[in-house]
């Protein structure tokens, strides 16, 4: 491969050696960067220039590198996941980017996902809400037969729809208010489109949202950053329905909940 | 030592009612007295801690990731095999288990097999009820498709997603435990030994990556569910965290590692584009439903592939194998793709490559029919290479993918060494010398879900296991033996980082152990990786202390195991004298190019027992008997 059309850029990284540091930009020049190579592959290149230099790498997190794990999450030049639509930022490639660029790498800035150094967040708060009503409660054993419960093909459809999240908290991080609720509603719809879902579907949004706020995330106020970040193109209808689940959670209260 | 495979006797259809029946079990008050520590949180690890804690075991689960969810099972795209026959088409689990054993080209345990095909439609029904939203037809049941190997549709598929779908059903499940205090989870912990106590498993020992601390945790079982070793090759489709190094440690402590030269290479991925990739991207090889592969028939064509005419196209697959086609099982499609490359017949800018063209069958289907099927994969295709797969043909090359090798357990998927279990893709279990597509997340799950749950049981309630806790001095032995590995690696002032030692050790696995090994490479690769790890010690940089969230330090432990292990994986390619699925002797092949296998000699697992540090491992064998199929030669012309 030639190497004409190789660029030099210069990424200006957040770096925090732990949680009580405060913090700072850093500028590395990165030469020779070729179009084809990913973002992270360019990070990769970099910190195996400064280890070999002795100096501590950049800490970020990644895993599949195919956008499917939820594991990476970085702001570049303010956009969450990069300027790449509909993609993390492990998909994100550097032909995206010109010669003579400032990159900006940022960490998500979120209240509920504190630093654990760099550029890595812990976001185990999304855990915690699915532990309180993210699954239908159904023991390992012999259920009826999977063709006993028939699921309209639409719904089936709008279910996997919200059931492609990745949970990387893109749509936290975009938000002015720092909400989960694209993230809790994601779970939330799937569950409530299919039958299964349906014995637990009252609690299961009530304790879902309780644990939202009690984790520190914010509320919607239909911003929408969060759909247009969204890595997996999950829409923001999610969270109506989210809401609507909730008003239908306490009409049924009586019923549903002693 | 002494391979026990412990198969039940009677007919194979009744062997594992019988055996349930006769396990042992442990009554619901009681199973609250035993602590079992689960290491990985993949589809086998998920399904276990989850259905292990539901029965009542106190659970404590292990990943490495920052949440249970991202295990690399999230990665698997195509499907999940069953044996349901929704489509009418006569499948049974008897077809399932023959296409299972002949897949895997007669090198795995028939038992087992067997067992597997039985549970797998319990799988779709358990994740049905979970709410995986699998793919349906218009009159609300469940969709199949066919996958490569099999001849009929018994795969069940949620999009291009399969595996994130089964995985978040399993993850829900382990989280709701964890809600209900019956599961603790562990997150960003790496396995760096396991405890023994008088000859059986006992706990573990885990550095906190965040903290650098290392933590002990004793209990009564431990189940490694901790993936294959497909990054020995360095460049593969998994994950960075995956590596070998908790089985790797486990073998050096008396579990014995069977098979290991049983490596799959996936032919469908997005070929390497320069020296700075870190991992290649697989894409489903449902693809291959719809798309035919073809290389130019002239060698060095450069012209770019809309203009080479229908009569200048060499479909192999369609010509070598025209009963399969397209859908050769995946070390046939990638052996093909080779044996093109290799005559200099690959395309793209470096010639690793062979084209997928969708042209024909957006032609039959139309276009909207072909995006609703893998929209998913061409954009994935178009982020990383830039290309409309949809106008132009897409380029793939073959990539280590799966390992069909891994630590030898017997039939209750127990390693031999006692208490220690061994689930998924870490174990040996079940796909022979190649796995069929579709069937990894089935034997996670039917081992998680469906299998560990009962025979765990049979070995707690077989007693002998007095009280060991953390103050045992078996943990204190472990700690610092860790301590004085990590210090090493840490005290070496050389020049090369660990990714760049691992890159050099992947690269020469791939070009002498990879895709077709011989007799001289083997013997090459054999004496270069004793020089590569003697200039690991001697020349590593790693950056920073223990005490901090250190990604070079976990590079450089994960790649001073792959460098010991990789030893081992050529010294099983070497003693092979056999082609046989994932593994292709050069030398052994017939007139016709294709795998030559040897029944007479060869029809055995090796299981490799540790000896003790720089003494070469001793081989055993487990003889295979096939009672109810006849061994055949593999044919998919």
């Amino acid at each position: 491969m030639s190497t004409s059309g190789r660029i030099n850029v210069t990424v200006r990284v957040w770096r925090q050696a732990g949680p009580d540091d405060p913090g700072r930009m850093v500028a590395y020049p990165v030469p020779d960067v070729m179009p084809d190579m990913s973002f992270l592959e360019m990070l990769d290149v970099l910190n195996e220039q400064l280890v070999a230099k002795g100096l501590a790498p950049i800490a970020f997190d990644s895993d599949c590198r195919e956008g499917i794990c939820g594991t990476c999450g970085l702001v570049v030049n303010g956009e969450v996941h990069g300027p790449e639509e509909h993609s993390t930022v492990c998909q994100l490639h550097m032909r995206r980017f010109n010669d003579g660029d400032v990159i900006t790498v940022e960490p998500w800035r979120v209240k509920a996902f504190p630093v654990v150094k760099d550029l890595v967040v812990d976001r185990s708060a999304l855990d915690r809400i699915i532990q309180k009503g993210g699954f239908v409660s159904v023991n390992t054993g012999a259920p009826q037969d999977a063709n006993a419960t028939i699921v309209p093909k639409a719904d089936a459809e709008k279910a996997m729809d919200a059931a492609a999240c990745i949970g990387c908290g893109a749509c936290v991080t975009a938000c002015p208010n720092g909400s989960a609720m694209l993230f809790t509603g994601a779970k939330v719809s799937q569950l409530a489109l299919l039958p299964q879902g349906d014995p637990e579907r009252a609690r299961r949004v009530v304790d879902m949202v309780q644990a939202m706020d009690r984790e520190g995330f914010g509320n919607c106020t239909n911003e929408a950053e969060c759909e247009a970040v969204c890595p997996k193109g999950i829409k923001i209808t999610n969270i109506a329905r989210l809401n609507r689940e909730f008003v239908r959670a306490g009409l049924w209260a009586h019923d549903e909940q002693e | 030592m002494k391979l026990e495979a412990n198969v039940p006797t009677g007919p194979i259809e009744k062997k594992w009612d019988q055996h349930r029946f006769e396990l042992k079990l442990v009554s619901p008050n009681n199973k609250r007295k035993f602590d079992i520590l689960v290491v990985g949180t993949g589809l086998a690890g998920a399904s276990a801690a989850a259905s292990l804690a539901e029965m009542g075991y106190n659970v404590k689960a292990f990943c490495i990731q920052d949440s249970p969810r991202r295990a690399h099972s999230i990665a698997a795209q195509g499907g999940i095999n069953a044996a349901k026959n929704y489509t009418n088409e006569g499948d049974s689990i008897h077809r399932l288990f023959y296409d299972t054993i002949k897949g895997g080209d007669y090198r795995a345990r028939e038992a087992n097999v067997y067992r597997l095909a039985q549970v797998s439609n319990s799988i779709i029904d358990q994740c049905v009820a979970q709410g995986v939203p699998f793919a349906r037809e218009y009159g609300g049941t469940l969709a199949n498709r066919s996958f490569g190997g099999a001849q009929l549709q018994r795969t069940f598929y949620a999009r291009g997603q399969t595996g994130q779908q089964l995985l978040l059903g399993a993850y829900g499940s382990l989280m709701r435990q964890v809600g209900r205090g019956t599961v603790q989870i562990f997150p960003r912990r790496e396995m760096v030994d396991l405890v023994v106590v008088d000859g059986r498993a006992r706990g573990i020992v885990v550095r906190n990556l965040v903290t650098g601390k290392l933590e002990s945790y004793a209990g009564h079982a431990v189940l490694l569910c901790t993936g294959g070793y497909a990054n020995v090759f360095y460049l593969s489709t998994n994950a960075a965290s995956c590596s070998v190094s908790a089985a790797w440690q486990s073998f050096k402590r008396g579990a014995a590692f069977a098979n290991l030269c049983y490596t799959q290479i996936h032919p469908t991925c997005i070929p390497r584009s320069g020296e700075h990739q870190a991992k290649l991207t697989l894409m489903s090889e449902s693809l291959r439903n719809d798309g035919r592969v073809w290389v130019p028939k002239q060698k060095g064509d450069r012209r770019p592939p809309n203009a080479i005419p229908e009569e200048e196209r060499d479909y192999y697959l369609e010509r070598r194998y025209p009963s399969f086609g397209n859908l050769v099982p995946r070390d046939v499609a990638s052996r093909a793709a080779k044996a093109v490359i290799d005559e200099g017949r690959g395309v793209g800018s470096t010639g690793f490559a062979v084209y997928l063209d969708f042209r024909d069958s957006i032609k039959r289907k139309g276009f909207e029919t072909i995006k609703s099927e893998y929209g998913n994969l061409f954009d994935m295709y178009q982020l990383i290479t830039d290309e409309d797969g949809y106008r132009v043909p897409m380029r793939i090359f073959p990539a280590p993918h799966y390992t069909m090798g891994g630590l030898w357990v017997d039939y209750n998927l127990m390693t031999t060494l006692p208490g220690l279990f061994c689930l998924g893709e870490a174990n040996f279990s079940d796909h022979g010398a190649n796995r069929l597509g579709a069937s990894a997340l089935m034997q996670g799950l039917a081992d998680g879900y469906f299998i560990v749950p009962y025979t765990l049981g049979g070995y707690i309630a077989g007693g002998g296991l007095g009280v060991v806790n953390e103050s045992h001095q078996a943990f204190r032995d472990a700690e610092q033996g860790a301590v004085a590995r990590i210090n090493r690696l840490l005290s070496s002032k050389g020049k090369r980082t660990p990714s760049d030692f691992h890159r050099q050790l992947g690269e020469l696995m791939w070009t002498r152990c990879g895709m077709g090994r011989n007799e001289t490479g083997l013997k090459e690769a054999l004496a270069k990786i004793p020089e590569i790890r003697e200039e690991f010690w001697k020349n590593l940089i790693v950056t920073e202390t223990n005490e901090t969230f250190n990604q070079t330090l976990e590079k450089a432990m994960r790649a001073a195991d792959f460098l010991e292990f990789a030893e081992l994986l050529v010294r099983d390619a070497l003693e092979r004298r056999e082609s046989c699925g994932g593994h292709f002797r050069e030398e052994m092949r017939t007139e016709e190019g294709e795998a030559r296998r040897d029944d007479e000699n060869f029809s055995y697992v090796s299981a490799w027992e540790h000896l003790g540090d720089g003494k070469t491992p001793v081989m055993h064998k487990e003889s295979l008997r096939f009672e109810y199929l006849h061994l055949a030669q593999r044919s998919y012309k």
